[in-house]
């Protein structure tokens, strides 16, 4: 699975995507499994609530399943316009 | 209806004449230009602009459709630009064409809310005096999704 971060999420991570193994069932768990791996995952998955998801490039929510799912993103609320 | 995210700058004359002959019996033409502001006269160097290719493209392909069939337009445009910008310079515009003026309005407004918080944009100022800030999305942003 492809996994891409955006904005300060990349910032912090260090990288702006990365192809992970994971046997995860939902994004949650996803992030359980990143938050475990290194300090500065932690810090970049602390508040869930500052984080925005899409799955395959449609927003999505923090408790859905992953079956299927090619492309994970993590950004911060958008900022366009 | 087109949709263009691109980094180069765009001719707001050219490409609002071109919109406009596009629908010459539509009656109503709204565009709207955003432009990187400096509020702290003197403090912004640039605007960085980040974004999520292929994510963005559909993102503003499904509101620009959602415009199209809320408000019975004739056409709709959107420019987005990427990159480094400097203060003064336009990020993006929107155009919107239809019969009567009222639709025009409403559809680059909600081109315009919807844009801003739904489509995979980011941007981080740079200031003159060193250091940078990503800009926070407001609540009033978000809520202002809610009127639709």
């Amino acid at each position: 699975m492809d996994i891409l971060y955006f904005a300060w999420v990349r910032e912090r991570i260090g990288l702006p995507r990365e192809q992970v193994e994971t046997s995860a069932a939902t994004v949650a768990d996803l992030v359980e499994e990143l938050r475990a791996r290194e300090e500065r995952y932690a810090a970049a998955f602390a508040d869930l609530s500052a984080l925005r998801v899409a799955l395959d490039q449609e927003l999505s929510e923090f408790d859905a399943p992953l079956a299927g799912v090619r492309e994970v993103a993590f950004f911060p609320p958008m900022t366009g316009g | 209806m087109r949709i263009s995210v691109q980094e180069a700058p765009f001719e707001l004359g050219a490409e609002s004449d071109a919109f406009a002959e596009g629908v010459a019996g539509a009656g109503a033409v709204v565009t709207f230009t955003g432009v990187v502001r400096d509020a702290d006269q003197g403090g912004l160097a640039a605007m960085e602009i980040e974004h999520y290719p292929g994510m963005t493209e559909k993102a503003l392909t499904a509101i620009a459709e959602e415009a199209m069939k809320r408000w019975s337009l004739a056409d709709a445009l959107v420019i987005h630009r990427h990159g480094r910008l400097a203060p003064g310079e336009r990020i993006m515009m929107v155009a919107t064409a239809a019969r009567h003026r009222k639709n025009a309005f409403e559809a680059a407004e909600y081109l315009m809310d919807y844009l801003k918080s739904r489509a995979p944009f980011w941007k981080k100022e740079i200031l003159a005096g060193g250091g940078s800030d990503w800009v926070a999305a407001k609540d009033a942003d978000e809520d202002a999704l809610k009127r639709w």
